[in-house]
């Protein structure tokens, strides 16, 4: 059977990825930031998962206005890296799993989590920064990734309890998948950050330390925590934190550290970096009907 | 169940801040959209060539076309525009996000750049209009 093997937490600056692709990674004002996924390459080397449920929000790239799915799921067979107006990032095309895919999309809906299904796109910053903060340069990403898409620009974005309880989702449809699969769920994005108006530039220490601090163990608190509690405390592109909820909510009970990174200033943002473990890995049963239903499972199966 | 209009007036009291509502984003839809437009090559030099010819293309009123000629994206955001679409005008000027950002605080790049190296600004004080926190 698939399984989660960890979480992983990573902010997805873009000017990270601009860094790394310019070869400016181990200049004074990127040296801080990069090092400290030294520890993650190396255990991303010896852990070599199959696939990642990648959650990441796409800043005008593949959407634009026209569409704005509040959840959705990458079900294709690849995705090609978003020109994002300035040519796009020279790091090789992403590669999907498309039976795994379509089996957590079943999975959700049947689950009452009404997903948009996304056959064909491009993926921008917010899904390839995370991946070669990971993978380092490669000439093939060495693993598949499922796209998991979330609206965090127009509002209101899903609530933070939401965002969970679709982690615990994606958990049971992950476990009930016959291959045996290693799989891991990544939540990007964040961490204190305002990239507009006259308080641009917010960052809050305290305030993000906490939020690391509490996706460790088996506290549930930050599922309860406002849209205005983010807005307030971390900037108004702190939001991007609800998708690491999504990450925790699929690893269960409790759960332990194995690396952490926090570093101010990149750009206008600080960057949170998280490697979990699941301890106690178990989510509740599915509360809806067809979740429950036998033969609607056996469709899926 | 949140109550969808206590859930909108609070944005109202954050300070500097304008949060991308539904009414924004009605109001700033083709504004959003020709901002969109610039991803491509072919589309950000017909803008550079005559930046007024190729605004008069979209639905967009008269403020908004003078607001991208000036760059103002305080005035931008308050007309609708989003920091994310906003993005493709001043990437395709060549300016980066700290640079643009910068410009919408009153500071200037320099300032901005030592105050983010320094931490950047503070929550407290920055937290609700009302609250003076």
């Amino acid at each position: 059977m698939a399984r989660i093997t960890h979480g992983i937490a990573c902010s997805h600056i873009p000017v990270l990825g601009y860094a790394f692709d310019h070869g400016k990674d181990g200049e004074d004002y990127f040296k801080p930031a990069f090092e400290g996924f030294d520890w993650t390459r190396q255990f991303m080397e010896e852990e070599k998962p199959d696939v990642i449920v990648l959650v990441y929000n796409d800043h005008a790239s593949a959407f634009d206005m026209k569409i704005i799915p509040t959840f959705a799921i990458g079900t294709g067979e690849i995705y090609q890296p978003a020109d994002e107006g300035f040519g796009a990032r020279p790091v090789p095309p992403v590669e999907g799993h498309a039976d795994l895919a379509w089996h957590i999309a079943q999975s959700l809906i049947l689950d009452e989590f009404d997903m948009t299904i996304i056959n064909e796109m491009e993926v921008d910053h917010g899904l390839t920064v995370p991946l070669s903060m990971m993978y380092g340069h490669v000439e093939k990403w060495p693993v598949k990734v499922i796209p998991l898409a979330v609206n965090v620009v127009t509002y209101p974005p899903p609530s933070g309890n939401r965002c969970w309880l679709l982690g615990e989702a994606i958990a049971r449809a992950v476990e009930s998948f016959p291959e045996d699969l290693k799989v891991q769920v990544w939540g990007t994005g964040g961490m204190s950050h305002q990239l507009q108006g006259p308080r641009a530039g917010l960052i809050n220490k305290e305030w993000d330390n906490m939020f690391l601090d509490k996706l460790i163990g088996d506290t549930q608190d930050l599922r309860h925590i406002p849209h205005i509690e983010y807005l307030r405390e971390t900037g108004s592109e702190g939001i991007e934190m609800v998708m690491w909820l999504i990450m925790r909510g699929a690893l269960g009970k409790s759960t332990k550290a194995l690396h952490r990174h926090y570093h101010v200033p990149v750009s206008n943002t600080a960057l949170g970096h998280l490697v979990l473990e699941p301890v106690d890995g178990s989510v509740p049963p599915s509360p809806t009907l067809e979740g429950n239903n036998a033969a609607a499972q056996a469709l899926i199966a | 169940m949140t109550d969808i209009h206590e859930y909108l007036a609070e944005f109202d009291d954050i300070p500097g801040t304008r949060v991308y509502t539904a009414a924004r984003a009605r109001q700033g839809y083709h504004l959003n959209q020709f901002a969109m437009s610039l991803m491509k090559e072919e589309n950000r030099k017909r803008f550079h060539a005559d930046e007024k010819a190729y605004l008069d293309e979209w639905p967009i009123t008269d403020e908004q076309k003078q607001a991208v000629l000036d760059r103002d994206y305080n005035r931008l955001l308050d007309l609708g525009g989003n920091i994310y679409f906003l993005s493709k005008v001043f990437s395709s000027d060549g300016l980066s996000f700290v640079q643009a950002v910068s410009t919408m605080t009153g500071m200037s790049v320099e300032d901005y750049q030592a105050m983010m190296m320094a931490g950047g600004r503070p929550a407290p004080g920055n937290r609700s209009i009302k609250d003076k926190n």
